[in-house]
């Protein structure tokens, strides 16, 4: 417990209490005054609110969207199941920068939309929650279809034997059992959508602005560091709410329902109906996820000389254009962050996960899990600026080490880390600790000898998947990677940043590049794919 | 039980010896043979010339690029108490009260500063800034669209408030944009200020409240602007961006040329020369700079002819030296505006925050 | 060998162990035998150090035991349902604690087969837990927990998931090797066959103390109160005066062995002891039900005004529910316990 506690301590709360504090004290004294004139700002009252509706929305909307794909993937077999699954997750570890600029080109001017209806949603509240189905989409199917395809049909047969209606023994049966599930995914999703950056700064346009972008403009742009701290203190306390309430549901969830193996209750659709349901799922799937990433890829090969591969060629050309070494080392330094910040965010997350599920866990304990889950909540540009302002002194200078940008990355795994470990790991049955003990194990044999055979698989799915959330961070990361140095990500939004066809084109090659990576290790996983994974 | 606990000792010390292992390579310029400098994404040097100064200065020169103009500027601030550098370059005169407000910099006057054109000069008493390049922001536009809808393209900022170029102008927003900001103290400085009451008080105000009627798009940043909205450029004409109108930079033209690949014979974009508004970029040294002698050394390099002649082509900007050479390719494609709007810096620093504040409720609420 | 002083362990307001006091010799088989609750696997939990003391100690051959984590106590304990590694094999099961203690692998080789022809189970080492039927899952646990030659085995339950017959063979089995090996072994049961067949000496728990010691005989013949007797199965258990070698109650007056402890106290009458007789002589009882015991048959019998009665009849003399007989008692099969609910 004392490891991830020190990492928290020194790597969030301190860097983050560093800028609130820069932006609240003057001459030594705190200044709370500034809170409410902050938040008799109507502009700022316009934020907060905006913010808040928004989230709902597209909470809303991607729970309508997602809850048909979650039965589907649940409940149905069918060909490419696997590969699919894969691919509707990769959009949740894509960076934004790389999200917005291909889900323009679906929606944005020229979009298939436009080109087919002449509809444009760019700069509308619409492309906003769109992108954010696009995102989350992965989050219900994967909570919610996780325990679904893992729900005994049989329970549901029962209450038919009992003369309950197929709507009706749904009703009673099979929802109650899914209600926790539902709900936990859309306090994730709201979670998400609450806190959303990327995606709003580059499809929203000047007008629409949530909490975390607004702090990054008070503190990136206009310099109001007393606007942005009071606003970050907002978020985090409506995050911790937010945190506090999904923490009870996960509770509830972990109550004991009749589980059985997932293989057990798919199977091919049967009559029109639900062969209009698979259709109807996949071509939405195929709409608003595949779509704008095969735009993506289509831009990236869409060269002056007709379609071909001289994009990606120009990235290991060292121009000396918008950085010192070829763009495509970025793609090494990438790998070697990631696998940096994974080894980080596996360790601590692991840790965290076996303090967790000590039986003799306090109170405190228990709520240091939900504590973990804050930095997803929290700005990265406050946390960007957090590490430069704070971590600034011997012998925590870390701000020109390359050890900052998988530190900062490692921050957004652990809680992916711990999500996913904690329900193998509570699962895993404490006598069976005990047994290993009696018999002369140390508890760091035990550990070794009981607990990592059976959480091994769900050890290397969070792994994969703090891998990938790493190898995609970009908020944090633009603030502190080195400009010899840049991640995927950061590369991605510089050649965008510049002008020329050639730039345009690397970046999407780049970002190409990128989403296969993610691809690749998501399809990994899916064969690892345990019998109880967490919510991710 | 107390296994874990010492085992979970020495992890943390383990930790902790490899953080400061790392954290001992880095940080301002504890070595004295090595000049640290802090400058935004646009930073660009040719090899060759920063070799030239390494081998002659005996410095070695370490370049962190921190972001676009303005989060680079803040983001110096937020640490002047402990740089991560020893020379600061990139803060526009649109921004340099705000560094020179902070503390940012120390006094230095650099060998050279004497052939700066007289125009660039600021800071005379203290020495604080050094004027090393200049730019123009200007209104961009699609030739192919005005030759196509037989229009003649705007020229200055009056002809864009024209029924005639109704939807057409993209720019930037002035409180997240360097060039946005720009576009509005360029209009600032034509219109002058009508208080922030009149409904009819004329100045910049009253301008932008006719730019907004004539149906001026604002978006956050030059990227999006000029890569997705503008129909001139490489990035916009794939986006298929529909403004032919975009607030730019002057040397944007030349940039379309020398990046494509076939190079064409003429731009596919002009510059509207009487929307332009001068923007001059400045170094300095930071305070508390732990290597100050280096620092000086490279800002003094940064005057010299080499620095000069080479600097348009890799940050497409002018030289702010007598007789610096400006590349053949800026006159042939883009020549640099005739009367650029430009402003005092204290005239800027008196009034940024309120005019964009002013600008924010104006145009985007 | 083991010792345990004051032991005691409070789960909130309740102790789970009250100042138990309890020595186990050198080579002894003692069986702890209590109903669920009465806090016998907290007492196997507390020499196993999982549990940790709130009061009291516990000493192995003399050394204190508190502070020593359960891995470095010496002692074996093999689980209530054996809790064997799902992800190792047979053999991977029984050498886990000999690789604990670092023992070379051609050691951990011959020690897992000889373990495993004692418990019955030879060449089984490659065979998967998962395949294995209850028994022979106790048979692997019970080689496991022997494999590091502990000072001391613990044995949850033993036998408590297996049916009667595999049961009963096995208790047998168990008692002759332990026997053989010279093994010390504390055992908790809440079948009082299972106790009596294995134990040298048994003890009785009752809520968290020790309600009666002693070797299986004489626990058997004189339980110390009526709770160690109703738990033994007895239900001819009653308030009683004694005096000389009769004793009132409410059967009326009973014959008791010679230098019966005199005064008020409780009754034991074993079903042995309850003669069925002419109708005419003795007490007269109306039979309520008649249950087949395999080698006896028990008979309810309900006198007038007083509690029912348990008696053992020859198979072919039972009387069917409703006769009308007359009972009268005999004096060996006839306890006095001591005070009520005292021990």
């Amino acid at each position: 417990m004392a490891v991830p506690v020190a990492f928290f301590a020194v790597f969030f709360a301190y860097p983050v209490a560093a800028i609130v504090a820069r932006g609240l004290k003057t001459d030594g004294q705190w200044r709370s005054g500034r809170i409410a004139d902050v938040l008799t700002q109507s502009d700022i009252r316009h934020v907060l609110w905006f913010t808040t509706w928004q989230a709902l929305a597209s909470t809303a909307l991607t729970l309508l969207i997602a809850l048909p794909g979650a039965y589907v993937f649940a409940r149905f077999d069918f060909r490419g199941k696997q590969v699919l699954r894969a691919v509707v997750t990769v959009p949740f570890v894509l960076p934004t920068v790389v999200v917005g600029t291909a889900f323009l080109a679906l929606v944005g001017r020229g979009g298939l939309l436009d080109e087919l209806w002449g509809v444009r949603l760019d700069t509308t509240v619409w492309a906003i929650l769109l992108a954010h189905v696009f995102f989350n989409y992965a989050v219900v199917v994967r909570t919610v279809g996780g325990l679904w395809s893992q729900l005994d049909p049989r329970q549901e047969e029962a209450a038919r034997m009992l003369g309950a209606s197929r709507f009706a023994a749904w009703r009673k049966v099979t929802l109650p059992a899914l209600s926790p599930a539902v709900a936990a995914a859309a306090l994730m999703v709201f979670l998400f959508t609450f806190t959303s950056f990327g995606v709003v700064q580059i499809l929203g346009g000047p007008t629409f602005s949530t909490l975390e972008v607004e702090i990054y403009r008070q503190t990136s742009q206009i310099f109001d560091l007393a606007t942005a701290a009071v606003l970050t203190l907002i978020q985090f306390a409506a995050v911790g709410a937010i945190l506090a309430v999904h923490a009870g549901t996960v509770r509830r969830r972990e109550t004991a329902l009749r589980l059985v193996a997932p293989e057990t209750t798919a199977r091919r659709p049967r009559g029109a109906g639900q062969w209009a349901l698979l259709g109807g799922v996949l071509a939405s799937v195929a709409v608003l996820l595949v779509l704008p990433l095969g735009v993506l890829v289509q831009r990236s090969l869409d060269t002056p000389g007709g379609h071909g591969f001289a994009y990606y060629r120009a990235l290991a050309s060292d121009d000396g254009g918008a950085f010192l070494v070829a763009p495509v080392t970025a793609i090494g330094t990438s790998l070697e962050y990631a696998l940096a910040a994974t080894a980080i965010a596996v360790v601590i997350g692991g840790l965290a996960a076996a303090a967790l599920t000590r039986r003799d866990a306090g109170r405190l304990v228990r709520g240091f899990d939900a504590l973990l889950m804050l930095p997803l909540g929290v700005s990265a540009v406050t946390v960007g600026f957090g590490f430069l302002v704070a971590l600034d002194e011997p012998p925590l200078d870390l701000r020109s080490s390359w050890i900052l940008v998988p530190l900062a990355q490692a921050l957004v795994g652990v809680p992916f880390v711990v999500r996913t470990m904690l329900p193998v790991l509570r699962a895993v049955d404490g006598r069976l600790r005990e047994a290993a003990a009696v018999l002369g194990a140390s508890p760091w044999r035990v550990w070794r000898e009981v607990d990592l055979p059976m959480v091994r698989r769900a050890l290397l799915i969070a792994a994969g998947f703090a891998f990938a959330v790493s190898l995609g961070e970009f908020g944090a990361t633009v603030f502190i990677a080195r400009p010899d140095n840049p991640t995927l990500p950061v590369a991605v939004a510089r050649l965008l940043g510049r002008a020329g066809d050639l730039n345009y084109g690397q970046a999407m090659a780049l970002s190409t590049i990128l989403m296969v990576v993610c691809a690749v290790a998501l399809l990994l996983l899916e064969r690892v794919r345990t019998d109880r994974t967490g919510e991710f | 039980m107390s296994t874990t606990k010492k085992f979970a000792a020495v992890a943390v010390g383990l930790g902790l010896a490899t953080l400061s292992a790392c954290g001992s390579s880095g940080g301002g310029s504890a070595d004295p043979k090595t000049v640290t400098l802090v400058s935004h994404d646009s930073w660009a040097v040719s090899k060759s010339v920063l070799k030239d100064f390494e081998k002659q200065s005996g410095y070695k020169v370490r370049v962190l690029k921190d972001g676009d103009a303005g989060q680079a500027v803040n983001k110096a601030i937020l640490t002047k108490d402990n740089p991560q550098g020893d020379v600061f370059f990139g803060v526009d005169n649109t921004l340099l009260s705000r560094a020179l407000d902070n503390g940012l910099f120390q006094p230095y006057e650099a060998k050279g500063s004497d052939l700066v054109l007289p125009q660039y000069r600021v800071d005379q008493d203290k020495h604080r800034a050094t004027p090393v390049d200049s730019g123009d922001i200007c209104v961009n536009y699609d030739k192919a669209y005005f030759s196509e809808h037989k229009l003649t393209p705007p020229q200055s900022f009056d002809d864009l408030i024209k029924p005639e170029y109704k939807n057409l102008l993209v720019t930037e927003n002035a409180s997240t944009s360097s060039p946005g900001l720009g576009f509005l103290l360029g209009t600032a400085a034509k219109y002058g200020d009508g208080g922030t009451s009149g409904s009819n008080g004329g100045g910049w105000q009253d301008y932008w409240k006719k730019l907004k009627a004539n149906g001026v798009k604002v978006v956050d940043g030059w990227e999006q602007a000029y890569d997705e909205e503008f129909s001139g450029s490489a990035g916009g004409k794939k986006a298929k961006g529909d403004r032919p109108l975009v607030v730019s930079y002057a040397s944007s033209p030349p940039a379309e040329v020398i990046y494509a690949s076939p190079k064409p014979k003429t731009a596919p974009t002009g510059v509207a020369t009487g929307t332009c508004f001068r923007q001059v970029e400045y170094a300095g040294l930071l305070s508390n700079a732990g290597n100050a002698k280096g620092g000086k050394a490279l800002i003094d390099f940064m005057l010299t002819k080499e620095f000069q002649d080479d600097m348009p082509l890799n940050m497409f900007v002018y030289p702010v030296r007598e007789a610096a050479q400006v590349p053949a390719e800026f006159d042939q494609y883009g020549p640099q505006a005739k009367n650029p709007e430009t402003m005092a810096p204290a005239r800027i620093a008196a009034n940024r925050d309120q005019w964009v504040k002013s600008w924010t409720s104006l145009v985007l609420k | 060998m083991l010792e345990l002083a004051g032991a005691t362990v409070r789960f909130g307001a309740r102790a789970a162990l009250d100042a138990i006091g309890l020595d186990v010799a050198e080579h002894e088989i003692v069986s702890v035998l209590g109903p669920s609750g009465s806090g016998k696997s907290t007492l196997l939990r507390v020499v196993a150090g999982l549990q940790a003391l709130d009061a009291g100690r516990v000493c192995l051959d003399g050394r204190d035991l508190g502070g020593v984590p359960a891995h470095k106590r010496g002692v074996g304990l093999m689980f209530q349902d054996h809790q064997l590694f799902p992800q190792r094999d047979v053999g991977g099961n029984v050498a886990f604690g000999l690789r604990m203690h670092g023992a070379p692998r051609g050691e951990q080789a011959s020690r897992v087969r000889e373990l495993l022809e004692l418990v019955g189970l030879p060449g089984a080492a490659s065979r998967p837990v998962g395949e294995l039927s209850g028994g022979e899952q106790q048979r692997v646990a019970l080689a496991r927990a022997l494999a590091p030659r502990p000072r001391l085995l613990m044995l949850d339950e033993p036998l408590g998931q297996l049916d009667r017959s595999l049961r009963e063979r096995l208790v047998v089995e168990l008692r002759q090797l332990f026997g053989e090996l010279g093994t010390t072994v504390l055992a908790v049961t809440h079948d009082q066959g299972e106790a009596f067949a294995l134990a040298d000496r048994v003890v009785v728990m009752r809520d968290g103390r020790i309600a009666q010691s002693g070797t299986p005989l004489e626990v058997w013949q004189r339980p110390a109160d009526a709770f160690v007797a109703r738990f033994l199965g007895f239900d001819n258990v009653v308030e009683a005066t004694v005096s000389g070698e009769a004793a009132d109650t409410p059967w009326g007056k009973l014959p008791v062995p010679q230098g019966s402890r005199q005064g008020a106290g409780t009754l034991l009458v074993r079903p042995a002891g309850v003669r069925l007789v002419d109708r005419a002589d003795g007490l007269r009882c109306t039979v309520a039900a008649r249950t087949f015991r395999g080698t006896h048959v028990a008979v309810q019998l309900q006198p007038d005004g007083a509690p029912r009665l348990e008696a053992a009849c020859a198979l072919r003399d039972a009387p069917a529910p409703g006769d009308v007989v007359g009972v009268a008692f005999d004096a060996a099969e006839i306890a006095v316990l001591g005070g009520p609910g005292g021990a």
